[in-house]
């Protein structure tokens, strides 16, 4: 019965470890296929790797060599630290400073961040590139620069969000000790917008460690990411190298896996908070 | 204090607003502005009116992408949601391991759209081997390719945000129903669902324009084959710009187009169900 929590049934519990296992089949899949020879792959994917197909790591070193698998681990890992870390400093304060500040223009300004959550990314995509090549931020410490202005948007209203919930008889109180706003802001309200930080954290790692198109389009194939890798390992290739890509998906999947049950905790909950207040 | 706190807009507000300018408003201002001219780059624009929308409703690939993309949303909506709220029910139940079954459902959820995309050209392919034809053979298995890849995705993003709207409801009102009589049914439609409007809200609008906007699983799954019969409206967008020659103007104004049409189903549907949730 619904809401009934008095017994555990084991039914149900046989019926969410069948969907588990259904769940987890398409990555087993890729892993089983990825010690399978290139050509054994397409044609029986359902079947374990043996005797003339098994292959060891050859697809793996294969693969890692094709598309420099560690230089685009680095570089993904590089982007999104960076531009998160930028994110979450450079967003925290301007959601905080435009609750705080109630005028015509930063109630403008507030509504166009707001606005930019709804446009898609198609509809800027060109003139985006552009704008980037114009002023010189076609580069991967330029790419920073857009990723904290195109997901300025969701974090700065998550934070001004939040801020509307933190009393202002706290700020009030530094005030009249004598602080100064920069004193207040990073010593008092900084460490009460951790809860809210972390959700803006997680949330932009997610979409900004498995980005594809913005910065394929900013930076092109010079400095690859992990998505542009394996991409260019099917467009790069005439015929496509089933066994590099069945490995390299398994390495594209470990790093993720691996934050997700270090973190899952947070992962989950600041997944939930986001979308509640978003 | 607000006075105070305003004289420190170089340090606070700064920073923010020039990156987002450049990253958002001036490509914004520009797009929609050349959506009404003739150009090859942002410099040599020569305005023509309306003529780039005109070409974009001509242009079949992208009248086909527009119902290829509304085909797909509505499926994968639906089945989605649904399927994510009943593993929520379940999984607000007393069973063993909830937090594990919890942990792997959402896990599909963190890997990108072209990994995604490529473990299930793999997998799909791999069962459609067995009848010989691949997922390209016909837009049919693209399109269902694509919903089979969405819920997977989603699904269990959808059912953590559900579950926390069970949760929210009280405990002492389920009772109340159970000892009057009430059938399962009756609890669900009259004290669940009212109470997780919230959640349908959120789990609609995501849902929505994630399917609306796809694009990295829609080039790694089938890049459009076959002939773009299975490309979306982003990928048909993407198309326009970068592989065709000359058209830059018909791809900003199939841009622009796409932005209204985003624009307008969200602000429609959360318009809806926010209504009903007040009514609620």
């Amino acid at each position: 019965m619904l809401g009934d929590s008095q017994k555990s049934r084991p039914l149900l519990f046989l019926l969410l470890l069948v969907l588990a296992i259904a769940f987890l089949l398409p990555i087993f899949i890729v892993f089983m296929n990825s010690f399978k020879g290139k050509f054994f792959i397409s044609d029986e994917p359902f079947v374990f790797p043996g005797g003339d197909t098994f292959v060891g790591l050859e697809n793996y070193t294969s693969g890692i060599q094709k598309i420099g698998f560690f230089s685009a681990f680095g570089m993904s890992l590089f982007i999104t630290v960076f531009s998160v870390a930028a994110i979450v400093f450079f967003t925290s304060m301007t959601g905080w400073y435009l609750t705080r500040v109630k005028t015509k223009w930063s109630s403008a300004l507030f509504f166009m961040f707001v606005f930019s959550m709804v446009v898609p990314f198609q509809m800027v995509m060109f003139t985006m590139t552009q704008t980037a090549n114009v002023v010189g931020l076609d580069n991967p410490v330029g790419l920073l620069v857009i990723y904290l202005g195109f997901g300025s948007g969701l974090s700065v209203f998550l934070f001004s969000g939040f801020v509307k919930s933190v009393p202002l008889e706290i700020e009030e109180a530094v005030m009249i000790d004598g602080g100064s706003p920069i004193d207040m802001f990073f010593k008092v309200i900084l460490p009460i917008l951790k809860p809210i930080a972390i959700t803006v954290a997680i949330l932009n790692v997610m979409w900004v460690w498995n980005d594809y198109l913005l910065p394929y389009l900013v930076i092109g194939t010079e400095y690859q990411t992990i998505p542009i890798a394996v991409q260019y390992l099917k467009g790069g290739y005439g015929s496509i190298d089933m066994g590099a890509m069945m490995a390299m998906l398994v390495l594209a999947i470990i790093p993720i896996v691996l934050f997700y049950l270090f973190c899952q905790k947070y992962i989950i909950e600041g997944v939930v908070a986001g979308a509640v207040k978003g | 204090m607000q006075k105070m706190i305003k004289k420190y807009f170089a340090l606070f507000a700064l920073p923010t607003l020039l990156a987002f300018i450049v990253a958002f408003v001036v490509p914004f201002v520009l797009g929609i502005y050349l959506s009404f001219t003739e150009f090859t780059t942002v410099t040599d624009a020569k305005w023509i009116g309306l003529s780039n929308y005109v070409k974009a409703f001509q242009d079949q690939d992208f009248v086909n992408a527009l119902w290829f993309t509304a085909k797909f949303t509505i499926v994968s909506v639906i089945s989605i949601n649904v399927l994510a709220f009943l593993l929520a029910l379940l999984l607000t139940q007393k069973v063993l391991g909830r937090n594990v079954f919890r942990t792997v459902f959402f896990m599909p959820n963190l890997i990108g759209g072209i990994v995604l995309g490529y473990i299930w050209q793999l997998m799909i392919n791999g069962v459609l081997y067995q009848f010989e034809v691949t997922l390209t053979s016909s837009a049919k298995y693209g399109f269902w390719g694509l919903v089979i890849l969405m819920n997977w995705q989603l699904i269990g993003y959808m059912m953590v945000i559900y579950i926390a709207g069970i949760q929210n409801v009280p405990k002492e009102q389920l009772e109340a129903a159970k000892i009057d009589g009430a059938s399962n049914g009756i609890i669900l439609r009259k004290i669940i669902l009212p109470l997780v409007m919230p959640s349908i809200t959120i789990c609609l609008f995501l849902t929505i324009s994630n399917s609306f906007k796809l694009f990295d699983q829609n080039l790694a799954l089938t890049a459009g084959a076959p002939s773009k019969q299975t490309a979306m409206l982003a990928l048909d967008i993407f198309n326009t710009f970068y592989s065709k020659a000359g058209f830059e103007g018909g791809g900003q104004a199939k841009a622009v187009m796409f932005f209204v049409m985003v624009a307008l189903i969200v602000v429609v549907q959360l318009g809806i169900t926010r209504r009903r949730e007040i009514e609620s």
